[in-house]
């Protein structure tokens, strides 16, 4: 499974958002999308997914362009795990997680729905929560439930957008320690909006940094993660220190304009 | 798979077969009591019929061999099964159907518009069918005339709201636009219905404000087809809770926020719009014939919900049960409570309603409600 996009597009009235994206990801590769608010990371994750229409370029996988596919057929192949999950009637965090199998129940839940179901619940180690009202959850909690809902598709792709921004340090490396290990035990492709550099340099296999709606540079972390970039894209001074192979992102001061 | 976590999802998963056997439980304790219940109405009325006669004479209709009410001291045997059949089925029949569409129209309103206050009456329904109906009433006017004006007005005008609904929220089909364009519309007609009260005689808006209370006394099945209103309405929902309940899993997706519902494929714009014309269409359809009863729409799903969570699966049909139950004792109710006057249903139902949903909502321990 290979993901391309190409010269993807999107604006508002006056107001453009995406402006030429072109990246190629690997198959089972972590890729981090990191930028200054406002770049355009949760509109292009979006546009991935067709829950925006792009009004330019492409997305293929494997060769065929997303828009074209069945909606149905799309939803398991990809699965999206939004940043907030807004509050609504009631559910089950059972509930919550069993509507992942949308795609491919027709209306009667099957044995194989449950037990992909309690694989995942199990996999998240979240059995305690599974009969609790998903609204009666944690910050941390819900964030893995919905981790879940999107891992029941059976995708192909993983959309994460920012996922650990509400999280305490434990949750985050978890939620962060899950994906890694999804992509590269089932050989998922998962593609990350994420503010925290840190999180992004460890956990990332690559990395694409986004400013104005453009792709201000991609690549591995060390790569891309530098002293110059982060300057010219977030306008920060910051030390880049060497942890273990991964850049370390130290923040200093704003730069003055 | 260690030894330690098998029982731990054997658990989880015994767990949740209890809670789908509960709303199962929920659904089959209310296909119970609407037939009790059916059967204690019929026997109410100025002629003495007892439940067993009551029985009896509606069964006698299907298996005349097996079942024959006995005589009493005034009435034949055949007296009896007229009694039933033309004076008090009709209404009781009326009563569960009416029953049955309100409730699910609500709870179809309220699953795509996200908004616990949603129902066809937040949006305009109502007060355009309202309207519709004091326009042939007092100025006599309507877009079909003959026998039938206010009936065609009421159900005409209330597809009218829909239709304006659909076009104010054309450009973005948001649950948010929905609703205040629903409340905009509702004001408008409840405006003009105002004016036209304002110019028409005493009589005519006292039958005005009776048509609003809502009434199931112009129940009637007539021998030959369409049946009368209660055929009618029996055909529209007979062509519209199939295609609802198939849809039970969009609308459980539709809970999650848009996005969600469509990255797991559902065509959020599309389903919206339709749910939101077949809700209205069944209100409309039941509503042009026994004018307003609220109330059912709004609490019915909310009841339901209570007891038994949203998975749309067993909510639809458990708020089409509540529904049929809960307007079926309110006209019980009715009927019995300043006998021989009649009560018009639309005020029961809130009086027997509020009690039921005010004591749930206490019992909840937060969260939503």
């Amino acid at each position: 499974m290979k993901l391309k996009i190409k010269d993807l597009t999107f604006s508002y009235p006056g107001h453009t958002i995406l402006d030429g994206i072109t990246v190629e990801i690997e198959p089972s590769e972590f890729f981090g999308i990191i930028g200054p608010n406002g770049t355009g990371k949760t509109t292009l994750i979006k546009c991935i997914d067709t829950i925006l229409k792009p009004h330019g370029g492409c997305v293929m996988l494997d060769g065929m362009e997303v828009r074209d596919l069945d909606k149905r057929e799309l939803a398991k192949r990809i699965g999206y795990v939004p940043q907030h999950a807004p509050g609504g009637f009631p559910a089950t965090v059972f509930d919550t997680i069993l509507m992942g199998r949308r795609p491919y129940i027709g209306w009667r839940v099957t044995e194989k729905d449950l037990e992909r179901v309690l694989e995942t619940v199990e996999l998240l180690g979240i059995e305690e929560l599974s009969l609790r009202p998903f609204g009666e959850l944690s910050g941390g909690e819900r964030q893995k439930v919905l981790v879940a809902r999107a891992l029941c598709q059976d995708p192909e792709v993983l959309l994460l957008d920012e996922p650990t921004s509400n999280l305490d340090i434990k949750h985050q490396l978890e939620v962060m320690k899950i994906i890694q290990t999804i992509t590269r035990k089932r050989g998922i492709l998962a593609i990350m909006a994420i503010h925290d550099l840190n999180l992004a340099s460890r956990y990332a296999d690559r990395v694409a940094m986004m400013h104005g709606g453009k792709i201000a540079a991609v690549g591995t972390p060390e790569d891309v993660l530098t002293v110059e970039n982060i300057r010219s894209v977030y306008g920060v001074e910051v030390a880049v220190r060497n942890d273990g192979g991964k850049p370390y992102i130290l923040p200093i001061r704003p730069v003055e304009v | 798979m260690s030894p330690e976590t098998l029982p731990k999802k054997e658990a989880v998963k015994e767990e949740y077969r209890s809670f789908i056997r509960q709303r199962i439980l929920f659904v089959l304790i209310l296909l119970v009591i609407t037939p009790l219940l059916v059967g204690y109405a019929a026997t109410l009325g100025s002629a003495d019929i007892s439940v067993k006669a009551a029985y009896d004479a509606i069964l006698h209709k299907f298996f005349p061999d097996r079942f024959n009410p006995a005589p009493t001291e005034k009435l034949d045997s055949g007296t009896i099964v007229t009694i039933l059949w033309t004076l008090r089925l009709p209404r009781i029949v009326l009563g569960i159907l009416a029953g049955i569409g309100l409730a699910l129209a609500g709870a179809v309103m309220q699953a795509i518009l996200k908004n616990p206050l949603a129902s066809p009456y937040t949006l305009g329904i109502a007060s355009a069918a309202s309207f519709g109906a004091s326009l042939a009433i007092i100025l006599g006017v309507g877009l079909v005339g003959g026998e039938h004006l206010i009936i065609a007005n009421a159900f005409i005008f209330a597809m009218i709201a829909a239709l304006l609904i659909y076009l104010l929220s054309i450009k973005r089909t948001s649950p948010e636009t929905m609703v205040l364009a629903g409340i905009a519309i509702m004001y408008l007609f409840s405006a003009m219905t105002s004016s036209l009260q304002y110019v028409g005689e005493a009589e005519e808006v006292q039958e005005v404000v009776y048509w609003m209370f809502g009434s199931l006394g112009r129940a009637d099945w007539q021998s030959s087809f369409p049946y009368g209103n209660i055929g009618i309405i029996a055909m529209v929902l007979l062509l519209t809770i199939p295609y609802l309940l198939l849809k039970s899993w969009d609308l459980n997706a539709l809970g999650a926020g848009d996005e969600t519902a469509k990255s797991l494929g559902v065509r959020v714009e599309r389903i919206r719009i339709t749910c939101m014309f077949i809700a209205s269409f069944i209100t409309a359809s039941i509503i042009a014939f026994t004018g307003t009863i609220g109330f059912i729409g709004l609490v019915c799903p909310h009841i339901t919900r209570m007891v038994i969570g949203s998975d749309h699966r067993f909510l639809l049909p458990g708020t089409c049960l509540t529904g049929a139950v809960l307007l079926l004792a309110a006209d019980t109710v009715a009927r019995t409570i300043v006998a021989p006057e009649i009560l018009p249903v639309g005020i029961v139902t809130a009086f027997m309603g509020v009690p039921l949903f005010v004591y749930l909502l206490m019992r909840q321990r937060g969260g939503y409600w």
